[in-house]
């Protein structure tokens, strides 16, 4: 943890900074959930409070920059207390998308109705249940300053992106098998690529975590295993 | 103040009970008092000076017995007083963790630690707590708004649990609040259970049903009077009550693992002992399918903390499914390694098969629920689309993971890695 200033205040602004990114992580986490939750019970009451919730994650993303900005101007931090008060607005900027990316899984909700496979659902969920695995560890080493478990974090990207790919496969099937799918599926796609987005958010700020931690940039050999790229499904041309 | 004021009142409060046990003896001293006035004729000046005298005596400290019993009741109260906080929440089976004004862990006990992994003293209870309502409490209590308040929690990930978590100060001004939390997972568990079972079961249970009941009709018309055929029909109706068998058998062992998925075992396992018996059991299976087990374990004791039933079954599935699946390649590999480098050190135990491989799409999916890779290929090996998914969950109740490794044409490979701790 931070190291005691003689100006007490001082300590009690970079406290508060850290306080307010917890609260957002949280706040994040349970809109995600909701989300996802919306999506695969056909819940629009719910999807309605998820788009509601944004307005809280955007008000704390400013309240962030204002303090941190006040902060830097009169204190003028240096090394850790610098690299804490950057980092946590880069943090929660990276929370903030994470909200919006949420939000716009819970937009979706009503373009999906619930006739869909029951399987399709099963898959988003896991993909969902990956992504916020991977969200809470990240926040948790925020909170431990354990940097050592953050190369968990970077392997689980690995299996999100596996994830990812599998279902967009799938999805792709479920829409040459009918085309009454495609409206509803296309939808899905949307929400499938913003979980993995989710996903990919938690692994920034574990690295701003580790920037923050040690000083150094994590290694830059970050996997890249999204192969939606290549998929190609038997029966239909590639673009040329 | 307040203590001085509170020495007064406990002053008072001790001279009343000397008075009132010797009440005794003061109504019969008042009575030759009175005796003697009525005889002697003595004055009232007299009289009212003996009553002094009487009241006064009784008033005294009492006697060598009397004031060991009141010494041994003060230090009773200034043990409870210097009761540690520490024992007295280590004696509480709930999560229990003490902390300051601003949110600062002082303090956590054993329930605590094992509970929510990753609390240290001095660690920030705001950050390790951010779902809102949590917050909120936080809040509410350290801001002094509200004295004691109480809320419901759930931790979804990485095993759904839910507490009732009670928030309240510590004494008086002592500037500490303490936090209780009250597991009620098991409840919400059971409600959530009975849904998911209905919900899988039916869904799942469907076909066969429609098959023999498809079955039944055509005995009971066209087919009545063709011998050949029935016996044909009869045993695909058997088939598919075995199935059904299968099914919900299956559902139930996965239920009663999704009833308690947090609950970590506290016994040692000899690894090697079991997979050896699953191993036996299965022997005639390989041997039907043409298989060959092959053995390659690490020399001496292997031991991991888990509950042997548990980690039988999920070896049984996982050599269930190779000798299944990867009968093309006439052997499987059971192979057991020590890891001891990296952060996680533990004992890899891997199954592998020789067979048709799995797809890359599919790997990522396959311990979902009902995920079958080929639906077709499946029901042929009786299979229910629930083994991986059972294996999962013991895992996760073990702490540990499932890695899997293949390539369609070659293979593939299960490997389980059992944490040593």
């Amino acid at each position: 943890m931070q190291s005691v200033h003689t100006v007490s205040a001082y300590d009690e602004e970079l406290k508060f900074l850290s306080k307010r990114i917890a609260a957002m992580g949280g706040h994040a986490e349970r809109m995600v959930e909701q989300a996802v939750a919306a999506l695969v019970n056909v819940d629009h009451g719910l999807a309605q409070k998820v788009i509601q919730d944004d307005v809280v994650l955007d008000e704390g993303q400013r309240e962030i920059d204002d303090k941190a900005i006040v902060i830097i101007a009169r204190r003028q931090p240096m090394a850790t207390d610098l690299r804490e008060i950057v980092g946590a607005i880069r943090i929660s900027a990276d929370i903030e998308r994470v909200g919006d990316l949420g939000k716009n899984v819970a937009k979706r909700v009503a373009s999906v109705d619930g006739r869909q496979p029951n399987r399709l659902f099963r898959g988003i969920e896991a993909l969902a249940n990956l992504a916020l695995t991977q969200l809470k560890e990240v926040l948790d080493v925020y909170a431990s300053r354990s940097v050592e478990r953050i190369g968990f974090v970077r392997d689980r990207d690995d299996q999100i992106d596996a994830m990812y790919t599998s279902l967009f496969r799938e999805l792709l099937t479920y829409m040459m098998e009918d085309p009454r799918n495609i409206t509803p599926c296309t939808h899905l796609l949307f929400c499938a690529k913003n979980i993995e987005r989710i996903g990919d958010h938690a692994t920034n700020i574990a690295e701003t975590i580790y920037y923050i931690v040690t000083g150094d940039q994590m290694p830059a050999d970050r996997p890249k295993g999204d192969k939606t790229d290549k998929v190609v499904l038997p029966g239909a041309v590639p673009a040329k | 103040m307040a203590e001085t004021g509170a020495e007064q009142d406990s002053k008072g409060q001790a001279l009343a009970a000397r008075l009132w046990r010797n009440r005794w003896l003061l109504g019969a001293g008042l009575v030759a008092v009175l005796v003697a006035y009525s005889f002697a004729g003595a004055s009232t000046l007299v009289l009212l000076l003996a009553l002094a005298l009487l009241v006064s005596a009784a008033m005294l400290p009492a006697d060598a017995e009397r004031q060991s019993a009141d010494a041994a009741a003060a230090i009773e109260a200034s043990g409870l007083q210097r009761l540690s906080g520490e024992y007295l929440a280590a004696a509480v089976a709930d999560p229990l963790i003490i902390l300051d004004h601003s949110a600062t862990i002082v303090h956590a006990n054993a329930a605590a630690f094992a509970a929510f992994g990753g609390l240290a003293p001095g660690m920030s209870l705001s950050l390790k707590f951010r779902a809102p309502e949590m917050q909120a409490l936080l809040d509410g209590i350290l801001s002094g708004q509200v004295a004691a308040d109480a809320v419901d929690y759930t931790e979804k990930l990485p095993v759904e649990r839910t507490y009732r978590v009670s928030a309240s100060t510590v004494g008086h001004a002592t500037g500490l609040y303490v936090l209780v939390f009250k597991d009620q997972s098991e409840t919400r568990r059971i409600d959530r259970m009975r849904a998911d079972f209905i919900a899988n079961a039916s869904h799942e249970l469907r076909t066969p049903l429609a098959s023999i009941a498809g079955f039944i009709e055509t005995l009971r018309g066209p087919a009545r009077n063709d011998p050949a055929a029935r016996d044909q029909f009869l045993q695909i109706m058997q088939n598919q009550t075995g199935r059904m068998a299968r099914l919900i058998d299956d559902l139930l062992s996965l239920s009663r693992l999704e009833m308690k998925p947090y609950l970590r075992p506290g016994t040692e396992v000899d690894l090697r002992q079991t997979i050896d018996s699953v191993i036996d059991s299965l022997g005639p299976l390989a041997a039907e399918n043409g298989i060959v087990i092959e053995r390659d374990f690490i020399d001496g004791s292997v031991s991991v903390p888990g509950d042997r039933d548990e980690l039988f079954q999920v070896f049984e599935n996982l050599l269930e499914n190779a000798c299944k699946y990867g009968q093309s390649g006439g052997r499987v590999t059971v192979s057991m390694a020590r890891v001891e480098d990296g952060q996680d050190p533990g004992i890899d135990v891997t199954i592998r098969d020789y067979g048709p491989g799995i797809a890359e799409e599919h790997i990522p999916r396959i311990t979902e629920r009902f995920y079958r890779v080929d639906v077709e290929n499946s029901r042929t090996h009786k299979g229910t689309g629930l083994g991986l998914s059972i294996v999962k969950h013991i895992l996760t109740r073990h702490n540990a993971r499932l890695s899997i490794k293949s390539e369609v044409g070659k293979g593939a490979a299960f490997t389980v890695h059992l944490p040593a701790r």
